[in-house]
């Protein structure tokens, strides 16, 4: 028998017996930029390939919410903060090796951006909306005609962004589970299934709907072959990397993640959407909220099994 | 009494003197570099000395404190030969005792029953009052003999003067029969001498440490844990004989993983093999010993072969192991243990230890036993000690004539009144030791408490021996006082002071102002001629060519031995305290008093199925049940394990953390559960614990209910007929793993 | 300069003096340790192997730690101190996720803290507190540019390794073996 155990000292609750610094506000903040990347992209694309008639709701309407998205991912990434009073301190340097750093700085972009994103917008949800300013209206309309710069600058950003969330991730060596280089794509890859989930509950015609239920069912199908890789590429790798998915192959993960994220997140929506799309009457609420919901325990499950996930020495 | 007055005013102008000199120890450091790495530290220190009181190795170190006056750190005398500079992480944990907000605070006289520790708080002087009116009593209705001190701990000795100022010498310590007593008898008893403590052993020098049982790296004591890491640097071999994976076993060239209750039969197979192979110091032997070949012939048939069926020990490692300590010797130890009250037989397991030194010549020698030299402290003349009439020894004629300490165990016997004694004691005070986890056998502790008629407790925290006092007396820890000058044998004489670091904190008091306020009450004050300890430390240093002053700067004053005698001279015919003025291998006292005059191996009982034999010993991080609720010692363990063979984990189906409840072979089951840890480091028939957790008094906030108490389950006493120690060892104890109804939790 | 650590766990008896020393010389708040004390056992009784470690910040030469710092609280001084600066760190715990050995703690003051090598010390030229007060003197500290250093010339003779070397944070911190 092999028995290894710390006989004193790391006693610190939150590093033993198992790494518990990272609690909820990371995956929401996650998720959220997740969404809000995904959101972003999908009305950043059509206005470049000039579909606005096709998707007014993608690029007008749900847009509207990234805003908040975001403020409330930024909350809750300043909740996750023990040392909140030196917040700013992220801003007076840039780490290029840090992907807390690219992502406060990837946000100090995106965020803005969104925001007269939805401004410019704002008239076509709300058309007895009035600026207080007459400057707010030039402004308006400087915007309005660099649009195709903005969703540049959108689609360029939102990826970056959708990235960073796996990539925050990915770039920690220490934690077996978290560091291989396929999470930045499967989390960029989730981002965009739950952006155009949340398309698919905004969207008004029937049109933009089937065009969003058939764009995340091809997502769901990336996603899951990421999700296949990803393991494959465990079990051919260390034994900490072997143990590290072990938590998903029979360990506590296993049920949650194959059961509530893989089967109810991805390939039950999978299917509704494609019955849906077959014109069988499904409730479009359903199969897209399950999506969202899926993507965001996606986030939970896998900031926790990280943490539970280590080298052996 | 003029020049006493004088001789207080040259005191006071020293200690005008010595403010001059504290000023000069405080200093301030730079930490400018420090600043980015913990924030702020900017300190002003200031040191004073000490010497540790959280175990027996007194060893002596500085205090320093923040520039709030709070306490920072505890570190190791560079001077100090217990310490080398270095503090064992109990004393480092010392901070922890100043800090504890358990501590008791002032003077509790009670008022609940016996045992349930509830008490008014009241004034020192109503506190001592009551004290000293029933010692008049009780002394003038049984005579003061009937009054007994339990003491371990520096302070003791003021309570001891004022014991025996007032009439009694029944004063023990459980270091003794609960301790080392069996050794200090074998050893006196084979070279004239005890090992005293700290312990004579040369290990720094030694090629070949054999440990018997005794856990050094776990038993923490500094020194020879020092010295035991530089014996391994040098090489040296070491053979450990323990049934568990110790840490020294795992630091050793031989682990012998012994049948417990067997080392007898081991060590007389080894004189064996010493004896037929010749493997002995001839000379030394011849010049010095006496006995020889009685031993010889009396252990001519314990081969190895005959132990091995006894301790499972493979006959060739017997001889190998024998071998291995012949080759080096006399540079050899076969270290004599410290807490060796195991099966009631051990003070004939030391003598064969005793022995199997002496053939190799070890004592005496380097890498052996060396010669240990103390400084004297000179007293300041009193009155003579009136001659008491009876002693605890009374109450047992005829035995234990060669103990040569008081019997606490047996004191404790002896206050249960019994039909053929006319004599019990009526009133304990007790200094420093918390009898109820100390002793074994608790219900019988508490048994004898209740017949006394008055029980003083003198402790620093809330304990289980103070719920069972009548009075509560607070002492302040050793951060806050003064105490006597440390004098202990060491290779070189050598003096440490203890002084406050701090003022008292609450209403507590030092056991000199306290024990001299009884002796003012008893009229005894003329055995108490310093009011302040400081004026007599003072003196006494004098004496000795150094003052307060000094010491308080310098902690440690070591002086060169007066003769080259730290080892035997080559081919030296020493002279040895015994009847026979040599090293007895066969015992003339044990003889004249009918015991074996050399060590006979009897057979003890082992479990019955379903049962283990309770094992325990020391976790390096704590003393006894002292220092659980120390918040630093706490954090490092803040509760024991009970260690499981995985076979036997196994057979019960237990899980690794499962708590479990202890129920012993007399039903005695245990107050709290403890957690299984399932590992291979102890035998099948056997669990092992640490001792000092368990603790059931509630006022002790960080450990209260935590773990289990080997104590509560040693139930079988073995008493040790040469000397009275208590052999704890033969207990067995079966898993409950529902709790128990009367369980506490 | 580049000052290292050498744990000798042959000599090491686990009785973590060198936790509780760190905690008093630090000012490491109780529940919180800048260093500890691992046990492996390894074999079935009475085959049986024990290894005593006291492990604490590598300050490695590769630093995860302080690579993924978004503040630059994080950093890496000369000698090869891997030092944090709690008026810098804004407590994100990206440094505590990305060190493998869990070598750092959030302060409850909110900053994160670990091993400092002791630097206020070094610099004062005494050895850090662990390896000080060590009873078994199993701990040697020093430079290992310098060849005569205590840690040098141990590192020569004896047979080392460092925890997870595979994760390539180049350690500091050896352990005798
Ligand atoms: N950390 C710490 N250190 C201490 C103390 C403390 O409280 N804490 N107390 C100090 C004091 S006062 C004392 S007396 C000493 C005691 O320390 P030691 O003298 O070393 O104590 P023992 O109880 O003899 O040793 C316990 C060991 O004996 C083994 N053992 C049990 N049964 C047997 C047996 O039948 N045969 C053999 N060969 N071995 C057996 C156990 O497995 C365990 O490893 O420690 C001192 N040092
Ligand atoms: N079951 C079991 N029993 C044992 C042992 C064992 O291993 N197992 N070991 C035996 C051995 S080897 C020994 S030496 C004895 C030790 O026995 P004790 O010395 O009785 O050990 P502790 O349990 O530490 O109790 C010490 C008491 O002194 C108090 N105290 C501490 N510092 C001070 C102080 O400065 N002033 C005063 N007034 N009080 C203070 C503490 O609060 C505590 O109540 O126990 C023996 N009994
Ligand atoms: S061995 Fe440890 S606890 Fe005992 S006196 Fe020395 S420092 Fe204090
Ligand atoms: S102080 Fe030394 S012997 Fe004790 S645990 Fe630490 S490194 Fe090991
Ligand atoms: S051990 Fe951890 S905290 Fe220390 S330098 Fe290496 S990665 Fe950073
Ligand atoms: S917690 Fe502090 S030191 Fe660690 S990465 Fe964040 S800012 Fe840097
Ligand atoms: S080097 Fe200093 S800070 Fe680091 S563990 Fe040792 S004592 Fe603590
Ligand atoms: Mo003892």
């Amino acid at each position: 028998m092999r028995e290894e155990l710390i006989i004193s000292g790391r006693m610190n609750a939150s590093i033993d017996p198992q790494l518990t610094i990272w609690a909820w506000e990371i995956p929401l903040y996650l998720f959220l930029g997740g969404l809000a990347a995904g959101i972003l992209f999908f009305a950043g694309l059509y206005t470049i390939l000039g579909k606005e008639k096709e998707f007014p709701s993608a690029i007008e309407k749900t847009p509207m919410v990234v805003p908040f998205l975001l403020v409330i991912g930024l909350l809750a990434l300043f909740a996750d903060l023990n040392h909140k009073m030196y917040f700013w301190r992220l801003y007076t340097t840039i780490r290029l090796e840090s992907p807390m750093s690219w992502g406060a700085w990837v946000l100090m972009v995106v965020t803005p951006v969104s925001f007269i994103w939805a401004a410019i917008h704002l008239k076509k949800s709300f058309p007895k909306w009035k600026w207080p300013y007459a400057w707010l209206d030039t402004t308006e309309a400087f915007f309005i005609s660099h649009k195709k710069i903005l969703a540049w600058i959108m689609v360029i950003y939102s990826l970056i962004l959708g990235i960073y969330t796996g990539i925050l991730f990915s770039a920690f060596n220490a934690r077996p589970l978290w560091n291989t280089s396929i999470l930045g794509p499967l989390f960029l890859t989730s981002g965009l299934s739950t952006g155009a989930a949340l398309n698919i509950i905004m969207a008004k015609s029937q049109k933009e709907r089937h065009s969003f239920s058939k764009i995340d069912l091809m997502l769901i199908g990336i996603e899951l072959f990421l999700i296949i890789h990803i393991f494959m590429g465990f079990l051919a790798s260390t034994q900490v990397q072997i143990d590290a998915a072990n938590l998903f192959l029979g360990g506590p993960y296993t049920a949650p993640f194959w059961i509530l994220v893989v089967f109810f997140g991805m390939i039950l929506p999978g299917i509704l959407e494609f019955l849906e799309l077959r014109n069988y009457k499904i409730p479009v609420l359903i199969p897209a909220l399950l999506v969202i919901a899926g993507g965001l325990l996606f986030r939970f499950i896998w900031t926790f099994a990280g943490q539970a996930s280590r080298w052996l020495y | 009494m003029g020049s006493r007055r004088q001789f207080l005013k040259t005191t006071a102008l020293g200690l005008g003197g010595l403010s001059v000199g504290f000023s000069a120890l405080a200093y301030i450091t730079d930490f400018s570099g420090l600043k980015e790495a913990t924030g702020d530290m900017k300190i002003n220190l200031t040191r004073t000395p000490t010497y540790c009181e959280i175990c027996f190795w007194k060893c002596a170190g500085w205090v320093y404190k923040r520039e709030d006056g709070s306490i920072w750190k505890i570190t190791g005398n560079d001077e100090d030969q217990h310490s080398n500079g270095r503090f064992c992480p109990r004393g480092t944990g010392g901070v922890g005792i100043y800090n504890d907000t358990d501590r008791l605070k002032t003077p509790l006289i009670r008022i609940g029953e016996r045992g349930e520790h509830k008490f008014r708080e009241a004034s020192w002087e109503e506190a001592l009052d009551l004290i000293a009116e029933k010692m008049k009593s009780i002394a003038s209705d049984y005579g003061p003999e009937s009054v007994a001190l339990m003491n371990h701990g520096s302070g003791g000795k003021y309570f001891g003067d004022l014991l025996k100022a007032y009439g009694s010498t029944n004063i023990a310590a459980p270091s003794y029969a609960q301790c080392r007593g069996p050794r200090e008898v074998a050893f006196i008893n084979t070279f004239g001498e005890a090992i005293e403590s700290p312990e004579r052993t040369d290990i720094r020098d030694t090629k070949c440490l054999v440990l018997i049982g005794s856990h050094i790296g776990e038993n923490m004591h500094n020194g020879q844990v020092q010295e035991m890491s530089d014996a391994i640097d040098k090489g040296a071999a070491i053979i450990t004989v323990d049934p568990r994976f110790s840490v020294a076993a795992s630091k050793s060239k031989y682990w012998l993983p012994i049948k417990p209750a067997t080392d007898l039969a081991l060590l007389l197979s080894w004189i064996n093999v010493l004896t037929t192979e010749n493997w002995i110091d001839k000379d030394y032997v011849e010049k010095n010993t006496y006995g020889y070949d009685l031993l010889k012939a009396h252990v001519s048939s314990m081969t190895p072969e005959w132990a091995y069926g006894i301790t499972g020990i493979q006959p060739d490692v017997i001889r190998k192991t024998a071998k291995e300590m012949f080759n080096v010797s006399p540079a050899v130890i076969i270290h004599p243990g410290r807490h060796v009250t195991w099966y009631g037989d051990d003070t004939q397991r030391l003598r064969a230890v005793a022995i199997l030194n002496a053939l190799l010549g070890s004592w005496g020698r380097r890498g052996g036993f060396y010669n240990p030299s103390t400084s004297v402290l000179p007293s300041y003349p009193h009155p003579p000690f009136p001659t008491p009439k009876t002693t605890w020894r009374d109450a047992f004629p005829g035995q234990f004539h060669l103990a040569d300490e008081s019997v606490s165990s047996k004191i404790c016997d002896a206050t249960i009144p019994a039909e053929l004694r006319d004599f019990s004691f009526k009133a304990w005070l007790v200094y420093g030791t918390n009898l109820i986890m100390t002793f074994p056998d608790q219900a019988k502790t508490i048994e004898a408490i209740k017949h006394l008629d008055l029980m003083v407790a003198i402790d620093t925290m809330p304990m289980e021996i103070t719920s069972w006092a009548d009075v509560v007396l607070p002492e302040c820890t050793y951060l806050e006082r003064y105490d006597s000058i440390r004098v202990s044998p060491h290779r070189k004489p050598s003096i440490a002071l203890r002084m406050p670091a701090f003022e008292p904190k609450d209403n507590t008091k030092s056991a000199y102002w306290m024990a001299r306020e009884l002796a003012s009450r008893l009229g005894l004050l003329e055995f108490f001629p310093f009011e302040k300890l400081e004026d007599y430390l003072d003196w006494q240093l004098r004496q000795m060519g150094s003052s307060l002053e000094e010491m308080q700067k310098i902690g440690v004053k070591t002086f060169e031995r007066e003769a080259d005698d730290l080892y035997f001279t080559p081919g030296e015919q020493h002279e040895f305290s015994t009847p026979t003025g040599k090293i007895e291998l066969y015992s003339t006292a044990f003889a004249d008093e009918g015991f074996d005059p050399v060590p006979v191996y009897t057979p003890h009982p082992e479990p019955p199925s379903g049962f283990y034999r309770l094992n325990y010993g020391r976790a390096p991080m704590h003393t006894f049940s002292r220092t659980s609720n120390n918040p630093n010692l706490n954090d490092l363990m803040d509760e024991n394990s009970l260690w499981v063979n995985p076979k036997v984990a196994k057979e019960w189906g237990l899980t690794h953390n499962q708590p479990v409840w202890l129920q012993n072979q007399d039903g005695k089951k245990s107050n709290f559960s403890i957690k299984v840890r399932i590992t291979e480091r102890i035998r099948w028939d056997s669990v092992y614990m640490v001792h000092g957790f368990g603790h059931a008094t509630k006022q002790l906030s960080r450990t209260y209910g935590k773990g289990v108490s080997d104590t509560e389950l040693i139930t079988n006493v073995m008493t040790d007929p040469i000397m009275g120690g208590t052999g704890m060892r033969g207990n067995f104890v079966t898993f409950l793993t529902e709790k128990p109804e009367e369980a506490l939790s | 300069m580049r000052y290292a650590m050498a744990v000798d766990t042959k000599k090491c008896v686990g009785c973590s003096d060198c936790v509780v020393a760190c905690q008093t010389e630090n000012n490491v708040p109780i529940g919180y340790c800048r260093d500890w004390i691992v046990e492996v056992v390894d074999g079935t009784y009475p085959q049986l192997e024990l290894e005593l470690r006291s492990e604490r910040c590598n300050h490695c030469d590769n630093a995860p730690c302080v690579r993924c710092c978004p503040t630059g609280a994080s950093h890496i001084l000369e000698g090869g101190f891997v030092m944090v600066t709690p008026e810098k760190c804004i407590g994100c715990g990206a440094c505590i996720t990305s060190c493998p050995y869990d070598a750092r703690y959030p302060h409850p003051d909110g900053y994160v803290d670990k091993c400092t090598f002791c630097m206020h010390r070094v610099k004062k030229g005494q050895l850090p507190a662990c390896v000080a007060t060590c009873p078994t003197k199993c701990m040697y500290f020093g430079d290992l540019d310098d060849p005569t250093s205590a840690v040098s010339m141990v590192l020569k003779t004896r047979k080392h390794k460092t925890l997870i070397p595979e994760a390539g944070t180049k350690p500091q911190l050896y352990f005798l073996i």
